[in-house]
């Protein structure tokens, strides 16, 4: 659905008189695929949201090949704006209008009827469980709110590829729930996805597949479980009680793991390839040799695991 | 018509945002108004010395010359609107949907027409006890004047706009570019009271030709040659003026 080789955006800087060329992004290459949430994952200013005006025709690549639902980014702007719903970070909505009409608004603007529009209209309302303050001006929103009527208008024309720059951004716990549930549903009616993020949560539990970009280049793209399983297997800790270098010995050398360390006379750090497979065999073992244990735990590698992997540093901190 | 329809959709929207918000039509003709009631008593001698003399002349050389202001002025600064709209994203939604680049810029322009049509009406009913006196025909030649005035100052302040982002800028653009075009138009005060050469650097001045059309159709005197020179100069500003504005409203996104 969306395909990318090179993609290039550089902007100038002028600064008592010193002109600086800011590569905001220096080469992305990916793939998304139709019906999927794809995430774009990356600290602020790695070069999410140009990407992403570059693929809603906001802003021309200075360089590489884009196709979105088919059409070429570069040669025909106009036809990737027919298939495309886009939503900004801040949306945009006047603050004097009431829902309803930008609805119908933003319905007409993609060339649909008046009465169609107001159908249209009203049915977005209904699906956003915004009919109640349909009629309300914009301004009286509260921020879930308003970013349902954000993508609401970002969706009335059934676009093919929907996307959103940092929708969650902002939204309390609750309204953020809310948010994903409707993504997926957006999904499940067969639209794909394309969002930015820099929540790691978000990126883990709402996408598919994510790439996650660092300093304006993809570093890594696949589905965030092969991912965090990709960087450095699964983690266990076993607690016991007192006999951590006897089980540490017995433990070596098995073959599904990777490294294993003793912290104190009674936890024990095992690295292994697969958590799930290998907490029954490491009971066993530990046991027949008539070692107790008393808690046993399993950490998978998050996120931020595999961002510290890729850039050498935490998304966290940056 | 694909861009007629998209200029309609425009044009509507902002009608109703002026509806919506309908205070800052009547803050525009507040200066105009406190204008006529001081500025242009304070003017009787000097406007008087044109005509016989009687404050009804006075008002009828200086209404006009007024309008022409408000037009220039108050489209002068429409360029903030953009801004706001800028910054808002309301302009980014519209530009990822195919609607025409064009109609954007003529919707609004024309609300800004409509603006301005409302604030001299107010105006000139004001000025009606005061003397005023003017044909319908003559006035409806006089609204198409002002109508190309408009659409010329608003289509440069939001070509203008769209070149310089920072508020605090585009005010002091705005400034430099409509105080020598006021000046020079002989608004406030006629041109006839100026030194030679200064008429003949306001002869370069589109406006001032307007000025001078909108006080002969005020006059009565529509048969004027001056009268269709400025209407004809007029319209060929707005059209370059528009044709500027659209191509950078066009060229910001293809």
């Amino acid at each position: 659905m969306i395909e990318a080789k090179g993609l290039r955006k550089s902007f100038q800087t002028r600064r008592r008189r010193k002109t600086a060329v800011v590569e905001a992004v220096a080469g992305v290459d990916l793939k998304v695929a139709e019906g999927e949430i794809f995430g774009f994952l990356g600290p602020n200013g790695a070069g999410k949201t140009t990407t992403l005006r570059m693929f809603a025709t906001l802003l021309s690549p200075d360089d590489g090949e884009a196709r979105v639902a088919g059409a070429d980014l570069r040669t025909e702007p106009a036809r990737v704006r027919r298939s495309i719903g886009y939503v900004a970070q801040g949306g945009g909505t006047w603050d004097d209008v009431t829902a309803r009409q930008e609805l119908v608004l933003q319905a007409r603007m993609h060339g649909i009827g008046k009465a169609a529009a107001q159908e249209r209209a009203a049915a977005a309302l209904e699906a956003f469980n915004l009919t109640e303050y349909g009629d309300r001006n914009c301004k009286t929103y509260s921020g879930g709110q308003r970013r349902r009527v954000d993508i609401a208008l970002g969706v009335i024309h059934q676009p093919k590829v929907l996307f959103l720059d940092e929708p969650t951004s902002g939204l309390d716990p609750q309204s953020r729930a809310h948010m994903w549930d409707l993504v997926r549903k957006l999904r499940d009616e067969g639209m794909t996805v394309f969002l930015t993020t820099h929540y790691l949560d978000e990126a883990d539990a709402l996408c598919d597949r994510i790439a996650i970009i660092d300093h304006g280049e993809v570093v890594a793209e696949d589905t965030p479980d092969a991912l965090k399983r990709a960087i450095s297997g699964d983690v266990v800790t076993v607690g016991l009680t007192g006999t951590a270098q006897k089980a540490a010995e017995l433990l070596t050398g098995q073959p599904y793991l990777r490294s294993v360390e003793a912290r104190d006379d009674d936890e024990l750090r095992l690295t292994v390839e697969a958590g799930q497979t290998a907490i029954p065999q490491v009971m066993r073992t530990l046991e027949g040799a008539g070692i107790e244990l008393s808690t046993i735990e399993l950490h998978r590698p998050t996120l931020d695991d595999v961002f510290l992997t890729k850039t050498g540093r935490s998304l966290r901190e940056s | 018509m694909k861009v007629s329809r998209d200029v309609w959709i425009v044009f509507q929207r902002h009608l109703l945002l002026m509806v919506r918000s309908p205070l800052w039509v009547f803050l525009g003709v507040a200066q105009p108004v406190v204008y006529m009631a001081l500025f242009a008593p304070l003017l009787k001698p000097a406007l008087s010395s044109l005509d016989n003399g009687s404050m009804a002349a006075a008002y009828r050389i200086y209404i006009p010359g007024m309008l022409v202001a408000l037009a220039l002025g108050g489209g002068l600064y429409v360029g903030f609107g953009l801004l706001a709209e800028l910054s808002s994203g309301v302009i980014e939604r519209a530009r990822v949907t195919p609607i025409s680049r064009i109609a954007l810029l003529l919707g609004r322009a024309l609300r800004d027409v409509v603006t301005l049509a409302i604030q001299a009406a107010i105006i000139i009913l004001l000025s009606l006890p005061l003397g005023l006196f003017v044909h319908v025909g003559d006035l409806l030649l006089a609204y198409a004047l002002l109508a190309l005035i408009s659409l010329t100052s608003s289509a440069i302040s939001y070509g203008i706009a769209l070149k310089i982002s920072n508020a605090g800028v585009l005010g002091q653009v705005i400034n430099n570019l409509a105080q020598p075009l006021m000046l020079l138009s002989g608004t406030l005060l006629p041109l006839a009271l100026a030194p030679l050469w200064l008429r003949r650097v306001a002869d370069w001045n589109p406006f001032s030709w307007a000025v001078s059309g909108m006080r002969a159709l005020f006059a009565g005197h529509a048969a004027d040659a001056v009268v269709w020179q400025s209407i004809v100069i007029m319209a060929g500003v707005a059209l370059l003026a528009l044709a500027w504005s659209a191509r950078l409203f066009t060229r910001s996104v293809r």
